[in-house]
């Protein structure tokens, strides 16, 4: 009888390990898969010229995304000009002031399904908003675009990092007879520097990418254009208008594009899991 | 260590200099200059009658401890003096509390407050930056100090926290990097650099070994030369080794207030007496 139990128990072991390491494999062979091509035909595309010239004309054989990498690098920083303040203040708020309170708990359910909101309904509403009053595509647009998707992520992550930080190092603060501010900037803000940061990046991580509402907001732009108030060349955008066409050359550099997109996500993905090793969480 | 007390508190000898309660004797004779007096004290969480009718006075430059079972409500009571429950729209407080003249329960403005009366908490909190920033942070608050005299108040407030010697050759380095004691002196030299006339203890040793504590005991006898202390203890050794005065609560309601000696001696009520001698609590 006894024995019964344990055999049972032992295969149902063995079982369910068999079925994780299989799942496990899928998921990686998959990964790398993905990885293998993108790095296969990405640097089949590289070329020097990607980073010197700008994009090409449609029947010649030239290589260049100068304007794109420059546009998406505009793009980004603009959009973590917008989501970084807002963000903050806004996942600041919540664990500060808000608490548990019904209208911080509204808020945060709120917040969380803007995180997985559709990209692409966030580019209709911005391209309502302001792409058709001004008459025109803008890489202003795009940014604000890009941000409203970040700002969820950082309000989620700031939130819950400050909550880590113990009432007790907000009292002993108050206990010196610092106001608010100053326990905000001075105490909380510092004790969960690293976790505020991871979040800042993961959300960068998760617009560099994003194509969606950028094809209703930047759009795209030939030519080189620093100007945020008209349309603006952009990795994505370009990815997935090269990799449609016809061009051999507009393929190539297509990979090449999205080659680079992924080191630099791995790059900020990397980055984010150091600063999340630094978060000290309070015993 | 003096014969007549209870064998439960011959620690006494280790952590304490036998002076110490010379000191705390010709009290009952002489009464001291009151620092904070509480005046019919009610204390509500919400709906919860967490503190009913307290009155109590604190003697300036003497150790007062509060001691009591968990729940009795004496760490309430420790924060009604620098009004920490002000942090929280649930809790409040009826009475007074007196504090040289001025009752500072309808003060307007509590940050000038607080500087008067420092406070300490159970776990170390040292914030996330320098020893020396740790100090610093305080101080600036209040006054702007060139760099020099600010290096003197942090090497000053760190010599009367017994704190000096251990950390003088890192005072840039973090907080967070001290040791449990070490962290918690940190804190108390933090409260005294703002130069506040009274220090609130809320169970300070009760994170900390007996070493460690022993520290922080000798630091209280040194202490009140120049301060008021109030501490909160849930050890009836530690009321009994390092306080003057001891107020003991049970259920929100002050049992008996004595001076320390007596209190663990010939206790008058048979409450606070089943309470020392270990029959609940």
């Amino acid at each position: 009888m006894m024995m019964s139990v344990y055999v049972r128990r032992r295969s149902v072991d063995v079982t369910s390990k068999i079925l994780m390491g299989a799942a496990t494999l899928v998921g990686v062979f998959f990964l790398f898969w993905i990885l293998w091509t993108t790095l296969r035909f990405g640097l089949a595309g590289m070329h020097w010229d990607l980073f010197i010239k700008d994009t090409p004309p449609p029947g010649t054989n030239a290589f260049g995304l100068r304007n794109a990498f420059v546009g998406s690098l505009i793009l980004l920083a603009v959009s973590l000009l917008i989501g970084i303040p807002v963000g903050l203040m806004g996942g600041t708020w919540l664990a500060e002031y808000g608490f548990r309170g019904p209208t911080a708990n509204a808020v945060r359910f709120i917040n969380d399904i803007m995180l997985s909101a559709p990209s692409i309904e966030i580019g209709l509403f911005v391209y309502a908003i302001m792409v058709a009053p001004m008459g025109h595509f803008s890489a202003l647009s795009g940014s604000v675009a890009l941000a409203i998707l970040m700002i969820p992520i950082i309000v989620r992550t700031t939130d819950e990092m400050l909550s880590l930080v113990g009432s007790d190092m907000r009292e002993a603060a108050i206990a010196l007879g610092a106001p608010a501010w100053v326990v905000i900037t001075k105490v909380t803000w510092k004790a969960a520097r690293a976790g505020i940061l991871t979040g800042i990046l993961i959300g960068l991580a998760r617009i560099t990418g994003e194509t969606a509402p950028l094809l209703f907001t930047v759009l795209n732009n030939q030519f080189f254009s620093g100007n945020l108030f008209h349309a603006m060349a952009n990795v994505p955008v370009v990815i997935f208008q090269f990799a449609l066409s016809p061009y051999a050359n507009w393929q190539q550099m297509a990979w090449a594009a999205a080659f680079i997109t992924i080191l630099f996500v791995l790059a900020l993905s990397l980055i984010a899991r150091w600063f999340l090793g630094k978060v000290q969480v309070p015993k | 260590m003096s014969s007549d007390r209870p064998q439960g508190y011959s620690l006494a000898s280790v952590a304490v200099p036998a002076k110490s309660h010379d000191v705390a004797e010709p009290v009952v004779a002489c009464p001291l200059p009151v620092k904070i007096a509480a005046r019919n004290i009610n204390f509500y969480y919400g709906k919860f009658h967490a503190i009913k009718g307290v009155s109590l006075e604190i003697s300036q430059n003497r150790v007062t401890a509060f001691i009591g079972p968990s729940g009795c409500g004496k760490s309430t009571l420790l924060r009604v003096f620098n009004r920490m429950y002000d942090l929280y729209p649930g809790q409040r407080v009826e009475g007074e509390v007196i504090l040289d003249g001025e009752n500072i329960l309808t003060l307007k403005s509590i940050g000038p407050l607080r500087a008067r009366i420092g406070m300490v908490f159970q776990k170390p909190t040292p914030f996330p930056m320098s020893i020396y920033e740790n100090i610093a942070f305080g101080v600036r608050l209040y006054e702007k100090l060139p760099r020099s005299e600010m290096d003197d108040r942090v090497e000053h407030t760190l010599n009367k926290a017994g704190l000096w010697n251990e950390v003088k050759d890192k005072l840039s380095q973090s907080g967070l990097g001290l040791s449990g004691g070490q962290q918690q002196r940190l804190c108390i030299a933090r409260a005294l650099a703002v130069s506040p006339e009274v220090l609130l203890l809320d169970e300070p040793c009760s994170a900390l070994d007996p070493i460690s504590t022993a520290k922080i005991e000798e630091l209280l006898f040194e202490l009140k030369e120049n301060w008021t202390v109030v501490i909160v203890t849930h050890n009836m050794q530690q009321a009994a080794r390092s306080s003057d005065f001891t107020a003991f609560l049970l259920e929100g309601q002050l049992i008996e207030y004595q001076p320390t000696r007596k209190l663990f001696t010939t206790p008058s009520d048979p409450r606070t007496e089943a309470y020392i001698t270990g029959r609940f609590g």
